[in-house]
């Protein structure tokens, strides 16, 4: 696996990495406050692993930042750019829906369930976005795209529909399909969630392969031998607030909050 | 299965008892590819089926035998001008009334789920109101229509106008029928693409829109290929409804198959055999219709595992 997913990187090298700004974000959900002031600061390159119970907002989080969930105060910006809105003096105004689209044409997402459009090949899943967002001429979409299943260990299945698919692969092609947009940064919610447990690994090797390859990177997962190999920064969350972050050697091995402990307790 | 070599029969899943009884107890000699399946046997079933068949063969009796069907008047008027002439017509009502209706249905159907308050109660109101008015009343309204409005005018709305028609001379009696389908099939149609839009897992347009697919394309490539699983099989219902429907706009006294049907009837008083003209032709295009939906289904399954 891991030999065919090292030249991941090649394909994602060439691409500028971004990095990201998370200042004093709130959001509710009615009278539910999910995020109740969020700091972050992610440096182009690294690796971000959120970690925290259920609940705790982490998926709300990672949507805030291609702007899947509007915030209801504080700002968020990609490689330097507003999230969603425009400012002008003391005010934010938010774009159009087309101009958001084309923003998050910069931001790669992977969520816990796929969403693979099922009635579409694996090719036509990933070359659906270059051409109709970015216009690129579908024969080179297609070129690359099947340039990226090989590098996802996926060449044989470009003519399959998902459902022949099994977890893994989806969950493969579900990062190939992100791939192909050449983002600047990836944001994975709990990839490998929805996975039997031999299936991980592959998952796994592919994201890895990623980190290495220098793309800024946002991974909420469960998996803590993977935050402790792949993170640069952990970060703990709890009740829609940032409790800790850090290397992972400190947070993992030494936290200094007592949330942090029981969690990791419950985890490890 | 693993009991025999022969090709697979029917292996009764049931231990019933009468299957039990004749079967040879197995001696501890022969091999198990030597054992012999015999399935449970069904009398009553056949009992069933033998007094099925006969009532069958009576109607059917009935029916060459039976000089009031008159076989020679329905073959007489099947293909004549006046009712090919008519099976036209029809087609058209429907053709027009279920492209109008969709397309307005379709509209409705996005009023509904959008996130503007005002367009949700339109189009709820419109669709409560036209589901709530029969027909046949909503049909002579339009018929009428000129008797309300002499004219019709295009301008700016409450001020001068550019244009105005005669409305009848507008309005003419086949697109007051085709407008009245159409309205009546809009409010239905809305709903059954509502339905299938909403069928469609929210997750498809959140992948779309976290990829930055134009929003029209998110409709025409990932949801509504997707939604036209369920809108399918509920939109050929109405179609195939709307269509024998059209026989509702005889009461306009516009040429289509039941109102031919029913003058020819009446100036050569053979109501059975006419009746079975239109019946026929009814079924027929049905029939059509059904094996089109067919194919049109498989279109739509790509991909899927049913
Ligand atoms: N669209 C929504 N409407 C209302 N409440 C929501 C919505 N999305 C999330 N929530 C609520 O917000 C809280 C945080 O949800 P979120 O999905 O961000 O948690 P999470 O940390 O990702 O949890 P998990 O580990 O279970 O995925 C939860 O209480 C959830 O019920
Ligand atoms: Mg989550």
């Amino acid at each position: 696996m891991s030999s065919a997913t090292t030249t991941v990187s090649a394909a994602v090298s060439e691409t500028a990495t971004a990095k990201v700004e998370i200042r004093s974000v709130h959001k509710n959900f009615g009278p539910l406050h999910v995020l109740r002031g969020i700091d972050l600061d992610v440096r182009a390159g690294e690796v971000t692993v959120v970690l925290g119970p259920s609940g705790s907002g982490k998926s709300t989080l990672l949507r805030t930042i291609n702007h899947l969930e509007k915030v209801d105060s504080g700002t968020v910006s990609v490689d330097g750019t507003l999230v969603g809105y425009r400012r002008s003096g003391n005010r934010l105004y938010e774009l159009r829906e087309r101009d958001i689209l084309k923003q998050r044409t910069r931001i790669g997402f992977v969520f816990q369930n796929f969403h693979l459009f099922p009635h579409l090949t694996v090719l036509e899943n990933i070359v659906e976005a270059p051409v109709s967002a970015l216009k690129r001429p579908r024969k080179e979409a297609e070129a690359a795209a099947r340039k990226l299943l090989d590098r996802v260990g996926l060449a044989d299945k470009a003519e399959a529909y998902p459902k022949q698919l099994s977890g893994g692969q989806q969950q493969r092609v579900a990062i190939a399909r992100a791939l192909a947009l050449e983002p600047g940064l990836l944001l994975f919610d709990e990839p490998t969630s929805a996975l039997d447990p031999e299936l991980v690994g592959e998952v796994l090797d592919v994201i890895k392969d990623l980190a290495a390859s220098g793309t800024t990177m946002i991974v909420v997962t469960h998996e803590i031998g993977f935050a402790r190999e792949v993170a640069d920064t952990v970060v703990f969350m709890d009740e829609g607030r940032i409790v800790e972050q850090g290397p992972p050697a400190e947070v993992l091995d030494s936290p200094r909050h007592e949330r942090t402990r029981a969690f990791l307790s419950k985890v490890l | 299965m693993a009991l025999t070599s022969d090709p697979p029969s029917a292996v009764p899943l049931t231990k019933d008892p009468e299957a039990a009884a004749p079967s040879p107890t197995p001696t501890t000699s022969s091999a198990p590819a030597d054992l012999v399946v015999v399935p449970v046997r069904h009398p009553w079933r056949w009992v069933a089926v033998a007094a099925t068949a006969v009532l069958l063969a009576q109607f059917a009796h009935g029916l060459i035998t039976n000089p009031g069907w008159e076989w020679d008047v329905f073959a007489a008027f099947f293909t004549t001008e006046t009712i090919l002439r008519a099976v036209w017509v029809t087609l058209q009502l429907t053709f027009y009334g279920t492209a109008l209706g969709f397309a307005i249905g379709i509209v409705l159907a996005f009023m509904r789920l959008s996130a503007n308050p005002f367009l949700r109660s339109v189009a709820f109101a419109y669709i409560w109101a036209f589901r709530s008015i029969p027909l046949i009343v909503q049909l002579l309204f339009w018929f009428n229509l000129a008797y309300l409005y002499k004219e019709l005018s295009i301008g700016i709305p409450f001020g001068p106008s550019f244009l105005s028609f005669d409305t009848m001379g507008l309005v003419g009696e086949m697109s007051a029928a085709v407008l009245g389908l159409a309205l009546h099939q809009a409010a239905y149609a809305a709903e059954i693409v509502r339905g299938g839009v909403l069928a469609v897992d929210e997750g498809q347009s959140q992948a779309a829109a976290s990829l930055g697919i134009p929003r029209l394309r998110q409709l025409r490539r990932i949801v509504l290929p997707q939604a036209m699983r369920s809108i399918l099989p509920n939109a050929a219902n109405e179609i195939i409804s709307l269509f024998k429907g059209t026989s509702i706009v005889s009461v306009m006294a516009i040429g289509e198959l039941f109102y031919q049907v029913q003058v020819v009837y009446g100036r050569n008083g053979r109501v059975v055999p006419l009746l079975m003209v239109a019946t026929a032709w009814y079924v027929l295009l049905t029939t059509a219709l059904s094996v089109v939906q067919h194919y049109v289904e498989r279109h739509y399954a790509k991909g899927s595992a049913r």
